[in-house]
C-alpha cells in the first residue's frame, strides 16, 4: 500500500520551503444492508468523518451518501449511491454517525409491509 | 495490430485496477496511515464501529501491535442482502524508528479511527568542545 509512505513523504515536504501537493482519495465505502419487515437498515464504514462532514441526500430513488475527512494535505472523499426500491419512503429516512460507522434507517411504505389477514 | 490494442488494454485496465485495489485498500477496516516528525510517530487506524474499550494497544522496544475484534450484529428478524463490512478480528503490527520512547505512548479513539501517539528520543545535538 503506497498510501502511508505518501501521507509521510507529504508531510516531511510539508516542514520544507515547498508546500507539499495535495492528495485527495476517493473511496466507495463497504455498506452492511439489513432488512425487515419495517424497513431496511444501511451501515457503512466512514472511519474519521464527523458528523459536520457527512451528508445523505436522497433524489428521486436515488440515496447518495458523502462524507469527507481531511488530515494536514490529504483529503480523504466517501461516496456511494444507490437505488432505492419503490417500497420504500424516502420521505422517512433517518441517519446518524457513531464511531466512524453511519447507520440510515428507511421506512417501507405502510401498503407494502406484510400484514395478518384476519379470517373472518 | 489487434494484438496490440490488447495488450494496451491489457496495460490500461491493469492499471486501473491496481488502482481502484488501492483505493479499496486505503477505505478498508485497518487501514494504516503514519505521519512522522522529528518529536514523534503518530499512527491512524481505521477501526470503525468497535468498543476502544476491547481495544488492545500495546509496544516493546519500537514494535507496536493493535489488536480487536468487531462483530457485526444481526438483528434475528432482519436478513442480511449484502455485507461488505469487515466482521471478525484484526491485528496490526508495526516496526516504528528505533528511538520511539516506549514509555511516552497516548492513545484515543475518535470518529472511528485509532490515533496513537509516540514520542521520539531526543535526537544528539551536534556539541561544540572548546579546546583549553
Amino acid at each position: 500500500m503506497s498510501t502511508p509512505s505518501a501521507v509521510a513523504a507529504g508531510t516531511q515536504s510539508g516542514s520544507a520551503v515547498r508546500s507539499a501537493p495535495s492528495f485527495e482519495t476517493v473511496i466507495r465505502p463497504p455498506v452492511d444492508i439489513f432488512e425487515d419487515a419495517d424497513g431496511i437498515t444501511l451501515l457503512a464504514d466512514v472511519p474519521g468523518v464527523s458528523k459536520e462532514h457527512l451528508n445523505v441526500h436522497v433524489d428521486g430513488n436515488a440515496l447518495l451518501l458523502e462524507g469527507e475527512v481531511s488530515s494536514g494535505e490529504n483529503v480523504t472523499k466517501y461516496r456511494r449511491s444507490f437505488t432505492l426500491g419503490r417500497e420504500l419512503r424516502t420521505d422517512s429516512i433517518e441517519a446518524k454517525v457513531k464511531d466512524g460507522v453511519l447507520t440510515v434507517r428507511i421506512a417501507k411504505r405502510a401498503e407494502d409491509r406484510p400484514r395478518k389477514i384476519a379470517i373472518q | 495490430m489487434f494484438t496490440t490494442i490488447s495488450r494496451f488494454e491489457n496495460v490500461l485496465f491493469g492499471e486501473f485496477r491496481r488502482l481502484q485495489r488501492e483505493a479499496e485498500a486505503v477505505g478498508s477496516f485497518g487501514a494504516v496511515n503514519v505521519n512522522t516528525t522529528p518529536q514523534q510517530v503518530e499512527i491512524f487506524l481505521s477501526a470503525p464501529g468497535i468498543d476502544p474499550k476491547a481495544l488492545d494497544v500495546s509496544i516493546e522496544k519500537n514494535v507496536l501491535r493493535v489488536s480487536g475484534k468487531r462483530e457485526v450484529q444481526l438483528d434475528a428478524k432482519a436478513t442480511r442482502s449484502r455485507q461488505e463490512r469487515y466482521s471478525g478480528e484484526f491485528q496490526r503490527v508495526l516496526t516504528l524508528p528505533e528511538d520511539v520512547d516506549s514509555e511516552r505512548v497516548e492513545a484515543s479513539y475518535v470518529d472511528g479511527v485509532v490515533r496513537i501517539s509516540v514520542q521520539r528520543r531526543e535526537a544528539p545535538k551536534p556539541r561544540q568542545i572548546e579546546i583549553h
